[in-house]
């Protein structure tokens, strides 16, 4: 009864249609002038608009508009010269007015693409994902029920409302239908959704965190005999909040409509919600019967007319396409595949960019970021960009170490204390009073205290047993509380034994 | 003192002949003698009123430099915010709400230290021609109190005649200004549409509404005009140009060479005669000032109405969703487990009454998947036509007129049953709301039917609202000329009015 995923590809072939939601990092919101801050106490970050008071009138951010043509433009769409917010009327009490204003059947950005890479059993094959439009629109506020228990409004003795959210700005881009991507169906749509983000990313709209649900995906999948045109029934998921997790939300509904098909049922309309823990959806609320929004022009918005030459400008501002920016960071880097891989995965191949650019070696600016600094990260179960150590921060050090002033491990103690907030690289080796013993004469008088503190050890080495010096140059880093150059206590112990270093 | 005209109490508080204090505490004696019987007011702020006309005061007693207005009191209508003040545009779902901000107008109105005397009476959240609509009970026209002061703005006007205010503040959505103007014998403007920031005015129909002033001159209506008029940031569909000159207009009333043009479409079959004859005596007098008069047709004004009657409810109905008892105001049911949705729904149900919730009805069934474009896309369409009638117009004539209603004040409770009836009282109005046009109303004498005031209305192109003001100062002065007297010196006296 149960299906293997090869049992349905074999069969069925998948459609495909990507909606996902980005949350704007504008400092106001969509149409007023109150913070877009995350956490603060609530309903403390609104105002007669975004609670909808009576009399008070949305404006348009300005900022809002110009990231939501950066996306189209990314995204390779059209603009439109002239395009106009709606209305979305339905009732619900997180929603102050009971209306969202959305864009409908005038979206800003038109008819784009993404074109995504993923490996197949025939080696990289590139998969295009046509973009139907790019629309503005508000966030509703939060509703916290409580009593109950699912946490869900049914159920639930009494419901909290918190409004700071309502009127922040998203931006939401939908997908054409995408077939064709057979069995990649899955790869191809969590391909798309990083691309996506990396593009997303590199404009600098959005802070991109599915987990905080500034990215946002609802994932449609229907399934259709293969061979056939019409389209099947498609279900909606939604709650998908990690790129894995859209990989194995459509996997898992792949499979239970193919169950379904099977067995002579159909696959009902619906919004169904992604389980993290189990993999499988749960039903939502049904489609069948389409919910009648009542769109209309937003009477209190002119419509949204930007001006070519200032579109020209921001396409001619664009960032290179992260994937080809990737690309060309790796053949200049010279870094094999499955350290690209470990940098993009860990989150830093942007700092080590950053950290390159300030004269770094490449090899050493990545070796930092993801060993020390992401063993701490680790450590302190924080992400690594939130550590208080910047790339101009492992740039110095670098610098320090190359110049001979710091030893690797130094260099780590200095990481760790500009990591702690003890300041800058500088301050953190004042502070702490690190500094490389390279004075010959201190290390002669140390090699000389160890060789005469074990002389038969000594004796070995004059006598040809060059490994014996290990225990010596240990003894001697001791001495000098580690802040030896090893290297050169090495030269100097070897030269003092009459061996050639 | 308070039968004068705005800029007359104006010009006596600038040379130290009254104070501000003495002219708002005897306002504040006419509505306390008078109210009673007309019920203009929906909340009147004696402390707020006297406190601020006493900082008036004291500002001109420093000597500092204060606008043409300062000092002189006005009535609010009761759908704009003013902070801290009640604010029910009319309506029981927001009994007792004080908003916690001022709107845009008001704003203007205390930084031009206008002195706000309360809040006037309206047909619910400004639908309705009469003013019955109130959930507080109707106005009563102080020309013959058992009829209708016009609506919805029908305190702001009644307050005027009643001399309870010199000055006031309307909204005009299809009419609500101009028609009780019109049935009270007082000026009414509605600028044009973006010419003052809606912001704080409790929207009814987002793309129609459009705050203006009211008062008993021509002169005075445009001195208000300029104090709240003006470009404002809040208001995205606020223009961003220069107000119109509309106070030199006034003042110099000069119609010589200007061609005005009589709409054909809105006159005759169904204007009472005495409105069709103080219309063309009124023609006559322009003429004899020196305009040239010429007739102009606008075929499409007759789907105005319909048109109207759809965009109007299909706006009411998102921008009255509001309105819900989760944030503000009314809330009923809310017991023991009962859900939101049903406290939306009970509130909703006792809050509204009858005509808002017919408009609510008619608005979603028109906006409805599947009518949309029949009825809600079909009304815009008429709308592009209108405008287009109202371009051909202006390209002969410089203003247009028209009687600004078909008939003098009915009794209350006349037409209250009979919707449609109730209507056709805007058929001469709608289509400068339609067009976002300027129009005016003054008063062109009585009918001598019934003795009852007649308006004269004045349309002007976009942002023209200059001319509106030199035509109707213009007939003002004829007039004046013509009856030796204003009309409103001829109102029977009100029982307690002194």
């Amino acid at each position: 009864m149960s299906l293997t995923y090869d049992d349905v590809i074999a069969k069925y072939e998948p459609v495909l249609g990507l909606e996902v939601h980005v949350e704007l990092n504008t400092k106001s919101k969509m149409f007023c002038g109150c913070s877009t801050i995350f956490g603060a106490e609530p309903n403390t970050q609104t105002c007669p608009v975004c609670l909808a008071l009576p009399g008070a009138l949305p404006t348009v951010n300005e900022k809002a508009i110009e990231s939501t043509i950066k996306i189209g433009l990314a995204l390779n769409c059209s603009i439109a010269p002239f395009s106009r917010f709606a209305r979305k009327n339905y009732f619900y009490p997180d929603m102050p007015k009971n209306f969202q204003i959305s864009q409908y059947d005038e979206p800003i950005c038109v008819n784009g693409y993404v074109d995504v890479e993923i490996e197949t059993d025939e080696g990289p094959k590139v998969f295009r994902i046509e973009v139907e439009r790019v629309h503005m629109e508000e966030d509703t506020g939060k509703s916290l029920h409580v009593g109950g228990a699912t946490g869900r409004i049914h159920g639930a003795e009494y419901s909290l409302l918190d409004y700071n959210r309502a009127g922040i700005p998203l931006v939401e881009i939908v997908t054409k239908i995408v077939p064709g991507t057979g069995k990649y169906a899955p790869e191809v749509a969590r391909a798309y959704v990083a691309e996506l983000r990396d593009i997303l990313r590199s404009l600098g709209v959005s802070d991109v965190k599915m987990e905080q649900g500034s990215l946002r995906c609802d994932a449609n999948v229907s399934l259709r005999l293969i061979g056939v045109d019409t389209l099947g029934t498609r279900s909606e998921t939604k709650n998908v909040n990690s790129l894995r997790s859209v990989e194995r939300a459509i996997r898992g509904e792949m499979i239970r409509h193919a169950e379904l098909l099977n067995k002579g049922e159909r696959v009902v309309q619906e919004t169904r919600h992604f389980q993290e823990d189990t993999g499988l959806t749960r039903s939502g609320r049904s489609k069948e019967q389409a919910e009648d929004y009542r769109y209309f022009p937003e009477p209190d918005l002119v419509p949204v007319a930007p001006d070519a030459a200032w579109i020209e400008e921001l396409r001619a501002a664009l960032p290179e396409r992260p994937s080809i920016h990737r690309k060309r960071l790796q053949e200049q880097w010279a870094v094999p595949d499955k350290e690209m891989s470990a940098m993009i995965n860990a989150d830093v191949l942007d700092v080590v960019e950053a950290t390159v650019a300030l004269g770094a070696d490449p090899t050493k600016a990545r070796g930092w970021w993801l060993g020390e600094i992401s063993r701490i990260a680790n450590e302190k179960d924080v992400a690594i960009k939130d550590l208080a150590i910047a790339a101009s921060d492992v740039a110095e050090i670098v610098a320090l170490v190359n110049a001979g002033e710091l030893t690797d491990k130094l260099a780590r103690q200095v990481v760790e204390g500009v990591i702690a907030g003890e300041g800058k690289p500088a301050a953190v080796i004042a502070a702490r009073g690190i500094k490389v013993v390279n004075d010959d004469s201190a290390l002669m008088a140390a090699i000389e205290r160890a060789c005469a503190a074990q002389p038969e050890t000594a004796q070995k080495v004059r006598d040809g047993h060059v490994p014996a010096a290990g225990a010596l140059i240990g003894a001697i880093m001791k001495d000098t509380k580690g802040q030896a150059d090893a290297a050169r206590v090495r030269e100097l112990l070897l030269g003092h034994l009459g061996q050639d270093s | 003192m308070i039968r004068n005209s705005a800029s007359e109490m104006a010009s006596k508080l600038a040379n130290g002949e009254i104070t501000s204090v003495a002219l708002t505490q005897a306002h504040l004696d006419q509505i306390s003698a008078v109210d009673k019987e007309v019920h203009a007011f929906l909340h009147v702020d004696t402390q707020g009123a006297l406190a601020q006309a006493a900082a008036v005061d004291a500002k001109r007693n420093n000597g500092e430099k204060l606008s043409p207005l300062a000092g002189v009191p006005l009535a609010l209508k009761d759908v704009m915010t003013q902070k801290g003040i009640p604010t029910t545009c009319g309506s029981k779902i927001l009994e007792g709400w004080r908003p916690p901000y001022d709107s845009t107008v008001v704003a203007n109105l205390k930084k031009n230290d206008i002195v706000i005397l309360g809040k006037t009476n309206m047909d619910e959240f400004a639908m309705g021609s009469s003013t019955e609509n109130s959930a507080y009970g109707p106005t009563h026209n102080p020309w013959d109190l058992t009829r209708i002061p016009g609506g919805s703005g029908g305190g702001s006007a009644a307050s005027l005649a009643a001399f309870e205010a010199p000055l006031a503040i309307g909204t005009d959505t299809g009419g609500s200004i101009r028609q009780p103007a019109a049935v009270t014998g007082t000026v009414g403007v509605k600028p044009t549409y973006g010419g003052v920031s809606r912001y704080g005015l409790v929207a009814f129909s987002s793309s129609l509404d459009q705050a203006g002033p009211c008062a008993r001159t021509v002169l005075d209506a445009a001195l208000l005009h300029e104090a709240i008029a003006g470009h404002d940031p809040k208001d995205s569909t606020s223009i961003n140009a220069p107000v119109p000159a509309v106070v030199a207009a006034a003042k110099s009333g000069n119609v010589k060479g200007m061609k005005i043009g009589v709409v054909k479409e809105l006159n005759g079959d169904g204007y009472q005669k005495g409105v069709r004859n103080r219309f063309e005596e009124s023609l006559e007098l322009l003429a004899a000032a020196g305009a040239e008069i010429v007739e102009v047709s606008a075929p499409n004004f007759e789907y105005a109405l319909a048109a109207y009657y759809l965009i109007a409810p299909s706006e009411c109905s998102s921008n009255l969703a509001r309105f819900d008892a989760m944030r503000y105001g009314l809330r009923v049911g809310d017991n023991d487990g009962a859900s939101a949705e049903s406290v939306m729904n009970l509130t909703r149900e006792v809050g509204f009454g009858r005509e808002v919730k017919r408009r609510i009805i008619l608005g979603t069934y028109a906006l409805s998947s599947g009518y949309y474009d029949a009825y809600y896309g079909s009304a815009q369409k008429v709308r592009t036509l209108i405008t287009q009638d109202f371009n051909k117009a202006f390209e002969i004539a410089d203003v247009l007129v028209s009687p600004t209603c078909p008939t003098t004040a009915f009794k209350i409770g006349e037409k209250a049953n009979d919707p449609l009836a109730m209507y056709l009282n805007d058929i001469a109005t709608i289509p400068v709301n339609m067009a976002g046009i300027g129009g005016m109303s003054l008063p062109s004498g009585v009918a001598e039917e019934d003795g009852l005031p007649v308006g004269f209305q004045i349309m002007s192109p976009v942002m023209k609202d200059d001319r509106m003001y030199s035509v109707g100062a213009a007939l003002e002065a004829a007039l004046l000329t013509k009856w030796g007297a204003p009309l409103l010196s001829t109102i029977p006296a009100l029982a307690g009015s002194k």
